[in-house]
Formats: structure tokens, C-alpha cells, sequence
């Protein structure tokens, strides 16, 4: 058997005749998500549903999907097959509605070395066309704590801060819903504190978040918000909040999932 | 102003602030193009009998190679940085970002010609002040912009970039060179008639295609 049953499957069905079809009202509706790269798949038959207000942790070994479901939600690569709705906008008709109601946190902060973290957030905001850019740009600069060191060239930081600038990027255009893929890497504790204290907000205010990590003991703590998501085997299998309240349980089914061939 | 004229002002803005902080592109491309006028000036004997018939070459021999590299740094940077990721995350049209990002390759390349014009019209003594030769670098080097950075954003993608560039630009951008060259000799000889009959309509006609062509390719080029 495997290790983490498809506890939503139910759910998913008895959704779907309401929605007929249609992704609105959901964060993220997801039917049938197919992702391969030549004759490697990596993502089948994913079905996914995630509400407003809520929170969803996906965990999962390397090369599993995580990035690439990601970047598939946030219009950086196609899927194969599948459905998908994001902030109630279908993903390949109105990507450019997507594109306005996303955040993303990557790998990479997106930001350019020889401009300042205030010049960098004024340039995408006047990308993303807001209106009270400058306003915009304090507030999520004090969000993320780096007012001091806003007029700071982005080379001359640290990995940590650069990567609270990617998310004060990311913030800026306050969108619906945040995708942040392994957000706590190379942040210290007070910022990983600041980044869930952002998390909460953003459930709580309706809005929505996804959000993949190596980290169990801070995934579990995010989780305890609303979901926790293990991908493995091409699709994302749910758990019950707080059901592994023994992390290192969770931490061993967890590593019995590793691999991305069908069969494990 | 238009939304899309924004974002256009944006994205050029967002460049030259770059370049004017990191230095790296103008300055090499402007010594480059120096030192292949001070190479030809010393390897060909262009008498005054001769400036009409190698001086149009040699100005854009000197023009299209300085293109080629400066168009070669154009997506470098980007894709180091992770800087055009951001840009396809934002809800900005790709046609704005490749024109946005052709815009600030075409003013680059034009500054970098204003200085290199006098100082190919002093060493092979012809005169700079021809509206024709003007007017032909304007085209040409539209022409160029826009097929550089189609191509500059292929190449950026592969492995081998700087062999790759070349190998994919040359070849398409050939009309303008010849164009180009045809005109410049018509107006360093003086026929600006002749030169506005045929030669400038060819350029304008390419740029008018390509135009067209290279933001459409260009959406394709950037989503995997």
C-alpha cells in the first residue's frame, strides 16, 4: 500500500459536478495535469483543488515535480495535457490574467545585480502597471525588513537578504495567490518567522498559497495553517493537518517516497 | 501615453540604467569598432580615388561585427541574472519585451555609430554630413536591432551563444549589409537620389517585415 493514501479523491469527484468544468472560485483547480520531459514523465494524472484562505505544503524528493508544477502554474512551462485554473482564470486562455494574480518566489530572486532593491521593486511594479508604485515599494521593503538596506545594490547583499527582496518582489503587486518554491532556503530565523507571520496573513486574509520545502519540521508547522501535500508518483498526495503530529513518522514516509518512477 | 509605450520606456529605462552601472557593453563595443578602423586604415591604401569604392565596406564590416557582439550581450545578462524570468512572470506582452528590449539594442548600437562615423570619415576622409548615409544607418541599424535580438535571444539558450549568434544572424541580416554598403557608397559619392531610389526602400521594406516577424518568433522563443 502506499504510504500516503489520496485522502482528497472524494472530495475532488463530488467538486467537480459543481464546477462542470470550470476553475473559478478555486485558488488553484488542477484536472488531469500531465508534465513529462521527452519520455521522462514527471507529473500524471494530477488532480488538485485549492481554496481560498488556504495554505497547501507540498513535500516531495528531489526531481518528484515540485519546480515544474510550480512553473506550470505560473505559466513558465506548458503542460501536456490537463486543466488548469488559477486565481478562477484558465491557465492557457488568459495567461496574462494569471500572470497579474500570481506571486513567485523561484530558486533565483529575479532581480538585477547592479540596481539597488529599491530601483529593482520600482521596475517591476511599473511592470505589473500599479499606480502608487512608490508606496508600494516601502511597504513591501518594510514588510521583508530591508528598509535599511533598500538603496543597497542587489550584489552587495547576502543570500539571505536577496532573498527577502525576491520576496518583497513578489508582495509588491499584492497578489491572490503566492507560489514560493523552497521559500525558507538561506533565510535566517527571524526572516523565516517574518515568512510565515507573511503566510498567515495571506490565509487569513482570503488569499491563497503554494509553497514546496526539504524542511518537515517548518513544513508541518506551515501546514498546520491549512494543508499538507506530498508529491510522489507523478500526482499529490494529501495528508490531514495535524495527522503526523510525530514529525519523525511523517519524516519516514516521507522518505519511503522517493523516486519518480511509477512503481516505488 | 499608452500602456504598452510604458512599459516600452520601462524596460529601455531599466537597461541604460544597467548599462551606465556596469559599463560593459558600450565602451567594448565603441573600442572594437575603433580598432577595426584603425586596423583597416593601416592594412588597405584608401586614396581619395578609392575612399567611394572601400570606405562604405569597411564602415560596415566595422558596423555589423560591433552589432553582433553588443547583440551578443544582449540576453547574457537576463539570463544570468534571472532577469528575463522575471520579466515573462509579470502580465508585460512579449511583443513589449522584445521591442522593448530591440529599442535599447537600436539606441546602443546608433550611439556607438555617431562616434565611430567621424572617426572612419577622418581616417578615410569622406564626408560624414550626408543625410542619405544618415538615414542608412538609421535603417540598418534597425534592421539589426531587431534581427539581433531575435537571434540573440535563441542563442542565449544554447551552449555554444557567441559561435551561434553569427552563425544565424549573418545570413539573414546580408540584405541590410548590402543595402546598407550600396547606399553608403552612393552617398559618400554624392548620389543621394540614386541612393533613396533603391537601396532605402530595401532596408526600409526589410525593417518593416522583420517588424512584424521577429516579435511573433519571439513569443515562441522565450516559452519552453
Amino acid at each position: 500500500m502506499h504510504p500516503f493514501p489520496r485522502v482528497t479523491v472524494v472530495c475532488l469527484v463530488a467538486s467537480r459536478k459543481f464546477v462542470s468544468g470550470s476553475g473559478s472560485g478555486f485558488a488553484v483547480r488542477i484536472e488531469g495535469l500531465e508534465k513529462g520531459f521527452g519520455h521522462w514523465p514527471v507529473l500524471w494524472d494530477l488532480d488538485l483543488t485549492l481554496n481560498w484562505g488556504q495554505l497547501l505544503v507540498l513535500f516531495g524528493a528531489n526531481a518528484v515535480g515540485k519546480t515544474t508544477l510550480l512553473r506550470i502554474l505560473s505559466v513558465q512551462a506548458r503542460p501536456d495535457a490537463g486543466n488548469l485554473w488559477v486565481a478562477g482564470y484558465d491557465l492557457s486562455r488568459s495567461p496574462g490574467s494569471v500572470r497579474r494574480r500570481i506571486g513567485v518566489v523561484g530558486h533565483r530572486s529575479y532581480l538585477y545585480d547592479d540596481l539597488t532593491c529599491r530601483e529593482n521593486l520600482v521596475y517591476y511594479g511599473r511592470l505589473f502597471g500599479l499606480t502608487d508604485v512608490q508606496q508600494r515599494v516601502e511597504e513591501a521593503l518594510s514588510r521583508v525588513n530591508l528598509g535599511q538596506r533598500a538603496d543597497q545594490r542587489v550584489r552587495t547583499l547576502s543570500n539571505g537578504m536577496q532573498k527577502r527582496a525576491s520576496i518583497a518582489r513578489a508582495i509588491l503587486h499584492q497578489p491572490q495567490l503566492l507560489l514560493l518554491d523552497e521559500p525558507e532556503a538561506g533565510l535566517d530565523h527571524e526572516s523565516t518567522v517574518m515568512l510565515q507571520g507573511l503566510l498567515e496573513e495571506w490565509a487569513q486574509s482570503g488569499r491563497a498559497a503554494i509553497l514546496t520545502t526539504h524542511n518537515v519540521d517548518l513544513g508541518l508547522a506551515w501546514g498546520d495553517l491549512s494543508r499538507v501535500g506530498v508529491l510522489t508518483n507523478g500526482s499529490v498526495h494529501f495528508q490531514e493537518p495535524g495527522r503526523y503530529a510525530d514529525v519523525a513518522e511523517f519524516r519516514r514516509l516521507l522518505s519511503e517516497s522517493t523516486g519518480t518512477g511509477r512503481e516505488i | 501615453m499608452s500602456e504598452f509605450l510604458r512599459t516600452l520606456l520601462v524596460l529601455v529605462w531599466k537597461d541604460i540604467l544597467l548599462e551606465v552601472r556596469s559599463r560593459e557593453l558600450v565602451l567594448s563595443v565603441l573600442v572594437f569598432g575603433l580598432l577595426v578602423a584603425v586596423v583597416f586604415n593601416f592594412a588597405l591604401d584608401v586614396t581619395p580615388q578609392r575612399v567611394t569604392a572601400l570606405a562604405p565596406g569597411i564602415l560596415w564590416v566595422a558596423f555589423a561585427f560591433a552589432a553582433t557582439m553588443a547583440m551578443s550581450r544582449a540576453f547574457v545578462r537576463e539570463r544570468e541574472q534571472g532577469g528575463l524570468e522575471g520579466l515573462l512572470l509579470s502580465p508585460v506582452s512579449r511583443d513589449a519585451i522584445f521591442l522593448g528590449k530591440a529599442l535599447t539594442n537600436f539606441v546602443f548600437m546608433f550611439l556607438v555609430e555617431l562616434v565611430l562615423l567621424p572617426v572612419f570619415a577622418v581616417l578615410f576622409e569622406f564626408s560624414a554630413l550626408s543625410f542619405t548615409l544618415i538615414v542608412t544607418i538609421v535603417l540598418a541599424t534597425l534592421g539589426f536591432a531587431l534581427v539581433g535580438t531575435l537571434f540573440s535571444a535563441i542563442a542565449v539558450q544554447t551552449r555554444s551563444r557567441e559561435i551561434m549568434l553569427p552563425v544565424l544572424f549573418f545570413p539573414v541580416i546580408l540584405p541590410v549589409i548590402i543595402g546598407a554598403v550600396e547606399a553608403s557608397t552612393r552617398a559618400i559619392g554624392g548620389e543621394t537620389t540614386v541612393g533613396f531610389g533603391r537601396w532605402l526602400p530595401l532596408l526600409a521594406v526589410f525593417d518593416a517585415v522583420f517588424l512584424v516577424i521577429c516579435p511573433w518568433v519571439f513569443s515562441f522563443v522565450v516559452e519552453e
